[in-house]
């Protein structure tokens, strides 16, 4: 995905750390589990877990130990635990029809990182994705519990309409997302009208199926986009409809980019509709 | 009619897309026929292919896709105007920006003092503008400007957050010791910056 070892440590930590902070939580302690060839010089294994630490620290969080494997590629990830009061759980269960959807982060990291493979990109639009990807959802988190969010769940491999409809099933309520509300990554649809879609795209548009309904108007790229598989993306919360400019422009306060991307309906055939 | 077999059996996203268009990069090839064994890559060069304007159809055998790639129309140039008018908003936006070249670290030959004054002058005039620079590229003198101590550090960083690329070329920093003052933005080399400069957008030299 990057090439940058330290970099790559400060991805994988902040989208482990990010299902905690979907929870209304704080990150506690965390555990390394790293794989790695011995083909490889460890200044690089150094260099991940420097990574990792780092965000780990910026969390508030310590490392408690881990575990060190062995094997033909390098692999980083971390098991994190964290702390939340029963009562301020935020679920994905308890989305009410009338709520607003918040998105932060912009979408479209799976597409950026298979235009990086395709060696289309430049330097400045990585870099872009990068930090991105390596950002904390920590001060959306804080933010959200400050206004007092409904329900919430972190965007990650199943794309944003994966973890939608998930949150949907578990609310027992349908959804209406409008496409031209959403963030993107700047060169995303450009690189997604060239077809650098990833795979998993194209498994979580299959796995979903029926669920999802778009507007006619809206093209094959652009629905994929959605589909699209995000490294370490932001959060999707959803909020009392009074509360969500409120939210968006506190997000924007703390340099958190953000936007009212649609709202929760009450039960109905579709689960998810797109308009445009 | 020239035609050209693109065979990606084997090779997994985004490859068959890259082989394909460069393929059709080729001005003197009219069909292509790429071959590809899985449902992704059949998907993506389809959307690739139909994205660029050309026509596409799509044939079963032994287990793989074909997918023959026909040109709209014979003028490859032709194309691309046509593709570029329907393009999203972030291309015709980039494609009708402008790149600053700036070679030095005042504007204008005469007095160093006005030159400096000139400077910070343009730069607060840049920052003003509804649409900020696609890029700004620094060579000699003009690493100066984005360096520790630099006297338009705040307009930059606007300039940046706007999302202007800034670019400082590497062997220049190096000359003038300033590697590790630089404040903001990529070091650069040249083959990237004629890339900006030999690019679709408008090249404005400030020396």
């Amino acid at each position: 995905m990057v090439d940058d070892p330290y970099l790559f440590g400060q991805i994988a930590a902040a989208n482990a750390l990010s299902d905690v902070y979907a929870m209304g939580g704080q990150p506690l302690l965390a555990l390394n589990i790293v794989c790695f060839p011995d083909c490889l010089p460890t200044a690089i294994l150094g260099e991940i877990l420097k990574g990792g630490a780092d965000k780990v620290v910026e969390a508030g969080c310590i490392i408690a130990g881990g575990h060190s494997i062995r094997d033909d590629e390098p692999k980083y990830g971390l098991a994190v635990a964290g702390l939340v009061p029963p009562g301020r759980i935020i679920s994905n269960a308890a989305a009410r029809p009338g709520d607003r959807l918040v998105l932060t982060k912009p979408l479209g990291t799976g597409i950026i990182n298979t235009a990086i493979k395709a060696d289309l990109l430049s330097t400045q639009a990585v870099e872009r994705a990068v930090k991105c990807m390596s950002t904390l959802n920590k001060k959306a988190s804080a933010a959200m519990q400050h206004l007092g969010a409904s329900a919430c769940t972190d965007i990650t491999g199943f794309g944003l309409l994966g973890h939608a409809a998930e949150m949907a099933e578990a609310s027992q309520v349908s959804l209406e997302i409008c496409f031209s509300a959403i963030p993107l990554l700047p060169e995303v649809l450009e690189m997604a009208r060239m077809g650098l879609i990833p795979a998993g795209a194209y498994n979580n548009k299959e796995h979903l199926g029926d669920k999802v309904t778009f507007d006619n108007s809206l093209r094959l790229e652009e629905q994929m986009i959605l589909y699209d598989p995000q490294t370490s993306g932001g959060l999707l919360i959803v909020i009392a409809e009074a509360n969500a400019d409120r939210l968006v422009v506190n997000l924007g306060d703390q340099g958190v980019p953000s936007a009212v991307i649609g709202r929760v309906l009450p039960d109905q055939k579709e689960l998810i509709e797109v308009i445009k | 009619m020239s035609h050209k077999l693109v065979d990606c059996r084997g090779l997994a996203c985004p490859h068959p897309v890259i082989n394909t268009k460069k393929a059709l990069e080729e001005a003197s090839i009219e069909t292509i026929t790429t071959i590809v064994d899985n449902d992704v890559a059949r998907q993506n060069v389809t959307l690739f292919a139909k994205n660029a304007g050309h026509q596409v159809s799509e044939e079963q055998k032994d287990g793989f896709y074909h997918l023959t790639i026909t040109r709209n129309d014979a003028s490859p140039a032709a194309q691309t105007s046509a593709c570029a008018a329907e393009s999203s908003a972030v291309t015709a936006a980039s494609a009708g920006g402008s790149v600053y070249f700036i070679t030095s670290n005042e504007l204008g030959q005469g007095s160093p003092d006005l030159g400096e004054v000139l400077i910070k002058s343009l730069f607060t005039t840049l920052t003003a503008m509804t649409s900020p620079p696609v890029a700004l590229l620094f060579l000699n003198t003009g690493v100066y400007l984005t360096c520790e101590g630099s006297p338009v550090q705040e307009q930059l960083e606007k300039l940046h957050a706007a999302g202007a690329a800034v670019l400082t070329c590497g062997t220049c920093l190096e000359y003038y010791h300033l590697k590790d003052k630089l404040l903001l933005g990529n070091i650069s080399n040249m083959l990237e910056i004629n890339n900006w400069l030999s690019g679709p957008y408008k090249v404005i030299t400030i020396a």
